[in-house]
């Protein structure tokens, strides 16, 4: 219970934080680097957040099924544009990996150089 | 009797079966295509079509699962921790090129969809289609995109980059492991970990990793890149 405590609590937190920065970064993206800070100051021992967050991630999937379902809803609008999601997400996607790839190689080669 | 259908009860209980039977299904199967959320999204759409219930109804009921959403990205925080170990002396090698692919990936997904003329939600539904699921929602919901479009095309992407991602990295010949995973795990999230992992132990450990670096990084900068891109 304790560790689900601490995930709420940094919830909070992140969105409290959020509000005071007018929205611009999610709350529940700010509670994670809070959370991620803190066990890395030690403030927070992993042992503490272990069981709660593993149930959390293990079970992610789960809670965005609710948001996938108001694909219903917006139907039309994705039907209309479906070549642009299509042809902008692939060629996308395989911009990343060419350049993520790339710098990674490169500079990690240099770095044994 | 109709209305016990309507129920929240009823339509928690659909919705958490659904996806109990979905997981089940995948780890039977093992394919891709039959993906958790995919399968279990079918499954309910179809249920609540034919049932004749509304979206807005049916996402009043399960509202709890979608606040539990937002207590998983907290969540990413204890999985980012775990994984830092792997970033051990090349730090800035994995920092510089998530960063870098953010970017990239962000802008391009702007720039093309835009020069194909999709309409605004479209494209904030697409600038977080790169990281895990759980984020880009979040982040879509954040600039007004359609997060059940993001939900999907984060899925597509991810099976997407899995199958074409080696392909790209045998083409650019990337051989170092380190590169190999950052980059599946970059633009294919967890469905190209599963695939870095086939590739070897260290590809899998870095390219989780590699899914919390982006999905931060990206968070960050959507916001970031959407007030600039408002200026050109």
């Amino acid at each position: 219970m304790a560790g689900i405590f601490i995930l709420l609590f940094f919830y909070f937190l992140g969105t409290f934080l959020s509000y005071l920065t007018g929205n611009f970064i999610p709350g529940s993206i700010l509670g994670m680097l809070l959370l991620f800070l803190s066990l890395v100051c030690r403030i927070i021992k992993p042992e503490q957040v272990r069981g709660a967050a593993t149930f959390f991630l293990n079970h992610m999937m789960l809670f965005f099924i609710p948001l996938g379902v108001g694909l219903v809803a917006s139907y039309s609008l994705i039907g209309k544009y479906i070549t642009a999601i299509s042809i902008a997400s692939a060629a996308s996607t395989v911009l990343v990996v060419a350049v993520v790839g790339l710098i990674a190689q490169k500079m990690e080669s240099k770095h044994h150089d | 009797m109709i209305s016990l259908i309507h129920s929240q009860l009823f339509l928690l209980t659909f919705t958490i079966g659904a996806y109990v039977v979905a997981v089940w299904l995948y780890q039977r199967t093992k394919l891709m295509l039959l993906h958790p959320l995919l399968t279990s999204l079918l499954v309910i759409i179809v249920g609540i079509k034919s049932a004749g219930i509304p979206y807005p109804e049916y996402a009043e009921a399960t509202k709890i699962i979608d606040f539990l959403l937002g207590v998983s990205v907290v969540a990413l925080g204890y999985l980012l921790y775990e994984q830092m170990i792997h970033m051990k002396g090349n730090i800035t090698a994995m920092l510089t090129s998530v960063l870098v692919g953010s970017v990239v990936g962000i802008v391009s997904v702007i720039l093309i969809a835009r020069a194909l003329g999709a309409d605004p939600r479209i494209i904030s539904s697409l600038e977080p289609k790169s990281i895990t699921t759980a984020i880009a929602v979040t982040v879509c919901q954040h600039s007004g995109g359609i997060p059940a479009l993001t939900a999907v095309v984060v899925i597509v992407v991810g099976i997407f980059g899995a199958v074409v991602g080696p392909i790209i990295l045998k083409i650019l010949r990337i051989e170092s492991k380190l590169a190999k995973g950052l980059a599946l795990g970059s633009a294919a999230h967890a469905v190209g970990t599963a695939r870095a992992m086939e590739l070897g132990a260290v590809e899998g450990a870095i390219s989780g990793l590699a899914i919390g670096l982006m999905g931060v990084i990206t968070a960050i900068m959507v916001p970031v890149i959407e007030v600039i891109m408002k200026y050109l």
